[in-house]
């Protein structure tokens, strides 16, 4: 069968199970848009291509799906580099498909030409330039693969406008050998040593911690964690990319850990004999000063990408594995620890000493942000998948939103990408439209890529997003009035400017909005009763509320500072 | 033949360094992908050589010299693994090694001098390949300390080219690399 380079695109993707393509057409991707008239996958025009990236994260990390954005060259593809690089820091399976210009115009300094693959090499994990119409479908298999496989991450194939143009005759590979990735070997052999040495670590520990990391989602461990914590007993810590992956309602969980983690988690960390990393990579933001991280505890790490072991933290165990084999097996040897009752009568006293806590809310306003998380978490339907850009609203949803299973709690880690939560969330609407999801935003993030709410209304993707407008760029803010002698330095944004209320009617949505008690709750309720458009609501809140606990950068987690509320000098 | 001496410590090279010994997939951007990442994290390469591997076109070899003090050698051996492009990963102490270099030179000649160039050509080994009237270009395969040898002997002569291959190197036999 003769294809075009286009078509054999699209039936490639096809073939790899594609119901969902996120993107925007152009120039040089032209030909790959005519076939798609014709098939079965659904294509979600965006407004800019960040967002194309955004939802095909959101997608991914809703449904465990790889995610697929299409953009042309040029502009087109430098716009979905963040993207790019946000999946590539937290381990995101995506693949996203490039139009360049055509071979003989490479190098050229032709019309939206640029070097995509170049750009990309140090934020994918690998990508591909496609070099003629035969080999479209084994660059589309073997991205797949690479995606989904091993340390998951993202994938560029870049496709010239020519060969896209030119016919083939339709093959698809049948096996991984076809792929042609001699250096790529992702099946790993269990160290039947290494687990032995880490069963008699974890039998000599008197105060063990699980960290769990986002390889424990990555891996879909979730199972083989809650039974491995219920058999030994060890309390659980959660990180920002684990959400999720252990029931927040459980007894053995502590939360957070990090730098705005709950207090125990921390402390339990620092404290700790033997810290367990299942799919945790020791990231600044969890350690803080490394050198009095853990400081006494010995490390079992468990991750299926052997760079990171003793990267930032010595391994004394290194089991190179996904997380659910290697809980699996530490199960299958029965290792447990000595009795943890002394452990947990710390940890608990711990608890109930520093509890997240907040300033009670006042009836006429503003609003405490913590306060609006808890109150729509509340009135939530189960399941609901909330989403979140970057700064002090996502840590709040961290701390204030109960995750009770794996892929309900979709935000940015690594990177940091502000502007994450909206589309995000409707990447992962489109892969979940079973799920409420929720975007929990700053003002300062909804302004980056609120303009992908156009094409929730168009596509009809009824997200709700609750912004937490406190008119600043809230954790820069508060870096500056802790570490800056209140300073302010550019960071006031102006709580009416947008009218975020008329700017999302603009786009076709509901725009509801709340200063005082009485109309959060109403304008959560009547959100709550809208399943047909997406609902913006723009809640104003106190600019003077700040993240804690907090580690100052740099700091030891030994110095977390807790809420003003709970320290003994009362403030 | 008896083993030659170990020379591993050397003036002109880092302290403590490593020899890695790449298969690589013979595709275009390869180079750039293995130059991106040290540089990326932060790795100094010492010296690099490449050249198709083993007949086979579908592989090159790429020699890298690493200064393992840099980074820690796990690290840097780790993240090249992780280049979808790299197949194989050869780990050479340089005590295990057997390292050979390629040293070009042109040098300007004279009545005066070219009697103790000679010699200093004949001393170190290394081979006259190419003459005219006025200079002469020698070649020197040979352990890297025999090029820094010859490389300091002709730094008295005042117009000197002179060229490095980098180096290639292969395990000392009876001894095992770490692959």
């Amino acid at each position: 069968m003769q294809l075009s380079g286009a078509q054999a695109l699209i039936k490639s993707l096809e073939q790899e199970g594609v119901d969902v393509i996120f993107g925007l057409p152009g120039g040089a991707i032209l030909p790959v848009y005519d076939p798609l008239i014709d098939s079965t996958i659904r294509h979600i025009l965006v407004r800019h291509e960040q967002g194309a990236g955004h939802m095909a994260e959101g997608y991914a990390l809703a449904t465990g799906r790889p995610g697929v954005a299409m953009v042309t060259s040029g502009p087109g593809a430098t716009n979905i580099v963040t993207p790019i690089a946000n999946a590539h820091m937290d381990s995101t399976p995506l693949v996203v498909i490039t139009g360049q210009v055509a071979t003989g115009s490479i190098g050229t300094d032709a019309f939206q030409e640029c070097d995509i693959t170049g750009i990309t090499m140090g934020i994918t994990k690998h990508n591909f330039l496609v070099q003629s119409a035969q080999e479209i479908p084994r660059a589309v298999a073997a991205a797949f693969h690479l995606a989904t496989t091993g340390r998951p991450g993202p994938v560029l194939i870049d496709v010239p406008k020519d060969v896209t143009q030119s016919m083939m005759d339709w093959w698809y590979p049948a096996s991984i050998e076809e792929f042609d990735l001699p250096g790529y070997r992702p099946e790993i052999v269990l160290d039947d040593d290494a687990i032995a040495r880490a069963v008699a670590l974890i039998n000599d520990a008197e105060r063990p911690v699980l960290y769990v990391g986002g390889g424990t989602l990555k891996s879909r461990a979730s199972a083989e964690l809650l039974a491995f914590a219920e058999r030994t007993a060890i309390p659980v810590v959660t990180t920002l990319m684990a959400r999720g992956a252990f029931p927040d309602s459980h007894g053995q969980h502590l939360g957070m850990p990090g730098m705005h983690g709950l207090y125990t988690a921390v402390t339990a960390i620092q404290k700790s004999d033997l810290l367990i990393s299942l799919g945790a990579r020791f990231d600044d933001r969890v350690t803080g000063r490394i050198p009095s991280f853990a400081a006494n505890a010995k490390v079992i790490h468990v991750d299926i990408d052997k760079a990171e072991f003793n990267k930032v933290r010595h391994a004394d165990v290194a089991i190179q594995s996904n997380v659910a084999a290697a809980l699996r097996a530490l199960d299958a040897a029965d290792a447990t620890p000595k009795n943890l009752d002394v452990w947990w009568k710390t940890i608990r006293s711990w608890q109930e000493e520093f509890p997240l806590v907040y300033d009670a809310p006042s009836e006429d306003g503003p609003l405490r942000p913590q306060h609006v998380i808890e109150a729509i978490a509340a009135q939530a339907t189960p399941g609901t998948i909330v989403t979140a850009g970057v700064g002090q609203h996502q840590m709040w949803a961290s701390q204030f939103w109960k995750f009770e299973e794996p892929g309900t709690w979709i935000n940015s880690g690594g990177a940091g990408t502000m502007g994450f939560g909206v589309p995000s969330a409707i990447g992962a609407k489109v892969g979940r439209p079973d799920r409420t999801v929720w975007c929990i935003d700053g003002d300062g993030c909804f302004q980056m890529t609120a303009q992908e709410l156009v094409t929730a209304r168009a596509e009809g993707i009824p997200i709700k997003v609750a912004i937490l407008n406190n008119a600043y760029l809230g954790m820069v803010r508060q870096w500056q009035e802790m570490f800056y002698e209140e300073r302010y330095s550019e960071v006031y944004l102006n709580a009416d400017l947008p009218d975020y209320v008329k700017w999302a009617e603009s786009m076709g949505c509901v725009g509801l909005r709340a200063r005082t008690l009485q109309e959060m709750h109403e304008v959560i309720a009547r959100a709550n009763e809208i399943n047909d458009v997406p609902v913006v609501i723009d809640f104003r809140t106190d600019a003077s509320e700040k993240v804690f606990p907090m580690v100052a950068s740099g700091a030891s987690n030994d110095d977390i500072m807790v809420h003003p509320l709970q320290r003994g000098d009362s403030k | 033949m008896s083993p030659e001496p170990f020379l591993g410590t050397l003036s002109r090279t880092p302290v403590r360094h490593h020899i890695l010994s790449v298969l690589v997939e013979n595709k275009a951007g390869v180079l750039a992908r293995i130059a991106g990442l040290f540089a990326r994290r932060g790795f100094n390469i010492y010296s690099l050589a490449v050249a198709p591997a083993e007949r086979n076109a579908r592989f090159s070899r790429v020699t890298i010299v690493v200064d393992a003090e840099s980074a820690p050698l796990e690290q840097i051996v780790g993240q090249l693994d992780k280049l979808v492009n790299v197949v194989a990963i050869t780990d050479l102490a340089p005590r295990d090694a057997l390292e050979r270099e390629l040293l070009i030179a042109t040098v300007a000649v004279n009545d005066d001098n070219r009697t103790a160039l000679l010699d200093t050509i004949a001393g170190a080994g290394a081979s006259i390949v190419d003459v005219d009237a006025v200079s002469v270009t020698v070649m020197l395969a040979g352990t890297p300390f025999a090029c820094d040898e010859l490389e300091s002997s002709l730094e008295v002569y005042p117009d000197v080219e002179l060229h490095r291959t980098g180096r290639v190197a292969l395990p000392r036999l009876g001894r095992a690399a770490n692959a």
